[in-house]
């Protein structure tokens, strides 16, 4: 590929109340920031399936952005604590799979806090600059074979930790 | 079937235009993209212009589908989508995108904005083909609305309310109606009684045919959404039959338990076991407070019960449950006093001379437990020199970052009131003065006037440990005078401590039952700060007065005021609009796992028994999707934002990452999208 800066391929789920309205008023308020997030706007954090995640890598993301309101501030009451629960399991679960930790980052951002959103993207954009390409999308017969297993193993991972009587 | 879509890139003046070439970008989509039919560019897609156009391209090219480049869909997802219903289009086959906040504002490089763009218009293009047209959801409103809290927002909010013909359910938890304002004994800046201004008010929520009052109660469950709340209040039992007491007072009169009232009187008075809060409290039925009774603890007295000239004390009575349906709820629930011991180098508790603002507000009104003489501890002796610290609890890190907004207002009225009263000095310590409300500024400087004495620092100590002999006996304040740069000691004989507003203990549990969140501290969260400051963001909830942030009594009157005409706005149209975005089980392939079961914050999800399988109850569901994504099996979805709609949104995000590879054979196998 090119030799000029890697530009990183970020995908970013933002929820509908909180984080997306963040990256609405980093526009009206102007806060520049790394263009690098290409957003997908869901009702909730909660809604983020790990398959979107591993969807993203598979077409070619570098990088995934998970962004919702504060805890104890979701829209739906508490569905942020289940996406950092999910989160930080698919965090490690690709982390075992060889996936840098940068890679995939869960950010809090309230509806006022469009600066902080600019900031957590232009911070996030850096750090996988450094990283380099993903490239999971260059060999796809074995990654398809890899990100089937990984889904597998969250929702089974996710089975065993959300039933509770 | 392939679709037909109509693609339309806003240049919004030079806001988009300015960084994004969006004429290229029209350009690629129409060439590119599959199944796009139509694909422009427009100065301003909003206009009626841009929308007219729209509608033309649905009816003349047969368009399908839609897709809008433009703003962010909070601005102008409604009026776009209005354009399509317009020209006949199911309005949910419309997908507006965000090139302008998420982009075209934000990035500086013209070609990397525009290559987003890009990716954004790629996206929607290919989520836009699995939309499917959706059905808005319309539920009446019920014309009764649910009150919480008492106070003057609370108060305002049901008499605009109940005045305008609707019947309002007051619910609030103490004895009496009132909040804060019935403890104060002027209010600032105008001085005016603060009985006097109140007090009419509450007598008229009492006495009102549209109002039912249900205090000493607190509300137990909500259920249900906009239009259709079904709320369960729990009636604390009073051991008073409510209908039965004339108020005469007598049982009040006659017990014999006194206890120190430290609800109404802040500590700085008694109260009978059996007890009206106030003199003019509404209703005018006392409560027996169970945990000072001499009945309930050891089987005694029932003194007042025999002098009850109509019969109403009832030991026996209890909780009871109430259920009430509304339309509406608007949470009034004020605010609770910072605890002054959380900063022991005030000394408050150690030091008797010390008082906090809500002691202070007792003792100097006339109707308090001094009749408004302003004398120590001891009951007799008058204060001599009186130091006002502002700022407890407030704009302090390590308690409550934010200005409490009110104190130095209620120190310059405690000033006022003691300078009148007394011959006594006082001073103000204060960090900023902060007076930025109308005739505010004015009340300042007619301390200023008046001789109250301003010190400009924050108060490290008050300590008795005289270091002179001027000093014995006294309180000593020590603290920088930042405007001489200098440490100084102010002996003084009484200080009082201006402590922040807090929020209530219950504030995030009372949010979590009506559905509405808190800010870090634990103020209600608005939809809007500035342009939506009363509403919410759970539809039909609504929030008025210090429950939402630090604020005065003028302002607290106002948002009771604007969340009343919220509410009747919606009465008045009778129907409201939910988005038909919910979530579906195939009960057919769903496993009976139970997963889902426990995903739902609003118990939206039922287990079906028989069949074993789980059910989504569409009229509880909000449409967070998290059942969704937990589904082991893939068997829920949720509408509009169904798995295929958001595979398909990213795999357009991605169009260009997989290029070089130069694969473009079956990537949409590769992970077996479950079924959406
Ligand atoms: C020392 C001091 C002096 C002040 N002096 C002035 C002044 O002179 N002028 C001025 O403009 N402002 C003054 N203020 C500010 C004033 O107190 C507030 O603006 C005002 O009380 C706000 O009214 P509210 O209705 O929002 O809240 P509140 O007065 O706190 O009323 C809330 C009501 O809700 C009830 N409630 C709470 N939780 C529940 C629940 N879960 N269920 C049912 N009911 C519940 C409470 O019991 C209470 O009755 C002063 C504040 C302080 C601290
Ligand atoms: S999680 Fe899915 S399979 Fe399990 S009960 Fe709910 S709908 Fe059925
Ligand atoms: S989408 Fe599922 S979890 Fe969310 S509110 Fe609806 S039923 Fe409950
Ligand atoms: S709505 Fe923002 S995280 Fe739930």
């Amino acid at each position: 590929m090119s030799e000029q800066v890697f530009e990183p391929k970020i995908v970013g789920f933002l929820c509908n109340w909180c984080s997306y309205r963040a990256a609405d008023l980093a526009g009206s308020a102007r806060i520049t920031h790394a263009p690098n997030v290409r957003i997908v706007r869901v009702m909730c954090s909660g809604r983020v399936d790990p398959s979107f995640v591993m969807k993203a890598f598979s077409l070619g993301a570098d990088a995934v952005l998970i962004a919702g309101c504060h805890p104890g501030e979701c829209h739906y009451i508490e569905q942020n604590y289940k996406a950092m629960r999910r989160f930080h399991m698919l965090r490690q679960t690709l982390k075992a799979m060889g996936v840098e930790e940068q890679r995939i980052q869960l950010v809090w951002a309230s509806a006022a806090e469009g600066q902080q959103l600019a900031e957590a993207i232009d911070k996030m954009v850096d750090e996988v600059r450094q990283l380099g390409p993903l490239g999971w999308s260059g060999n796809w017969e074995e990654n398809g074979e890899r990100i089937q297993a990984l889904e597998d193993i969250v929702k089974e991972h996710e089975q065993a930790m959300e039933v509770t009587a | 079937m392939a679709e037909k879509i109509g693609v339309y890139v806003c240049h919004c003046g030079s806001n988009i235009a300015g960084k994004v070439d969006v004429e290229e970008i029209a350009q690629w989509a129409g060439e590119n993209l599959d199944d796009v039919a139509v694909s422009r560019d427009y100065k301003f897609m909003c206009s009626s212009l841009g929308q007219q156009m729209i509608e033309d391209d649905i009816k003349k090219e047969k368009l399908t589908r839609v897709v809008v480049g433009a703003c962010s869909p909070h601005l102008h997802e409604k009026t776009f989508r209005r354009a399509c219903s317009n020209a006949g289009m199911n309005p949910y086959l419309m997908d507006l995108t965000n090139i302008r906040e998420h982009c075209s504002w934000v990035h500086k490089d013209r070609s990397l904005a525009t290559e987003k763009a890009r990716a954004l218009i790629s996206a929607a293009v290919q989520r836009v083909k699995h939309q499917e047209p959706l059905e808005p959801m319309y539920v009446d409103v019920n014309p009764a609305t649910l009150v919480i809290g008492g106070g003057i927002a609370g108060l305002q909010a049901t008499l605009e309310l109940a005045d305008a013909g609707y019947h309002v359910y007051l619910v609030e938890r103490l004895p009496s109606i009132g909040g804060h304002m019935a403890q104060f004994d002027k209010t600032f800046p105008t001085l005016d009684c603060s009985a006097c201004i109140l007090t009419p008010k509450m007598s008229e929520a009492g006495q009102h045919e549209n109002v039912t009052l249900l205090t000493y109660a607190e509300l137990e469950e909500v259920s249900g959404s906009v239009g259709s709340f079904k709320v369960k209040i729990r009636q604390k039992s009073r051991c008073v039959d409510y209908d039965a007491c004339t108020g005469c007072g007598i049982c009040v009169e006659k017990c014999p338990r006194k206890v120190l009232d430290t609800e109404f009187e802040a500590g700085m008075g008694n109260r009978k076991a059996i007890y009206m809060p106030f003199p003019q409290a509404v209703p005018r039925v006392p409560v027996i407070d169970q945990d000072s009774c001499i009945w309930f603890e050891r089987q005694k007295c029932r003194a007042c019960e025999k002098l009850c000239p109509t019969d109403a004390i009832k030991f026996d009575q209890e909780d009871e449950l109430i259920d009430i349906e509304v339309g509406n709820i608007i949470i009034a629930t004020g605010w609770k006093p910072f605890d002054s011991k959380k900063i022991p180098q005030y000394g408050y508790g150690r030091l008797a001379n010390v008082y906090t603002s809500m002691e202070f507000e007792r003792l100097c009104n006339a109707a308090g437990p001094t009749n408004g003489k302003i004398v120590m501890r001891d009951g007799k002796t008058v204060p001599k020199s009186i130091a006002i610290v502002h700022c407890v609890g407030s704009r302090d890190d390590r308690h409550n970052p934010y200005c409490s907004g009110i104190c130095c207002m209620a120190a310059l009225k405690f000033g006022h009131l003691v300078l009148e009263k007394t011959d006594a000095e006082v001073y103000s310590f204060y960090i900023d003065m902060r007076t930025n409300q109308k005739n505010y500024e004015e009340f300042y400087q007619r301390l200023l006037g008046e001789g109250m004495r301003f010190v400009r620092g924050k108060v490290s100590e008050v300590t008795d440990a005289a270091r002179m002999p001027t000093e014995q006996g006294k309180l000593i304040v020590q603290c920088e005078d930042t405007l001489i740069g200098r440490q100084q000691r102010y002996p003084v004989d009484m200080v009082i401590l201006m402590g922040a507003l807090e929020p209530q203990e219950d504030a995030r549990e009372l949010g979590l039952k009506c559905g509405i969140s808190c800010s870090m501290e634990g103020w209600y969260t608005e939809r809007h700060p500035k342009l939506d400051p009363v509403a919410t963001m759970t539809d039909g909830v609504f929030v008025a007065g210090t429950c939402q942030g630090p604020k005065d009594i003028p302002a607290s009157v106002a948002q009771g005021a604007a969340a009343a005409a919220r509410v009747a706005g919606m009465i008045t149209k009778g129907k409201v609009m939910i988005e038909p975005i919910v979530a579906s089980i195939n009960e057919q392939a769903c496993s009976g796992c139970k997963i889902c079961n426990n995903m739902c914050p609003y118990n939206a999800i039922e287990f079906i028994e028989e069949t074993e399988t789980s059910r989504v109850i569409t009229a509880l569901c909000k449409g967070c999707g998290t059942c969704v994504a937990a589904c082991p099996a893939g068997v829920i979805t949720g509408a509009h934002f169904n798995n295929k709609q958001i595979f398909a949104e990213i795999e357009g995000a991605l169009w260009d990452a997989l290029q070089p590879a130069a694969e473009s054979s079956s990537q949409a196998e590769t992970v077996p999208a479950s079924a959406s």
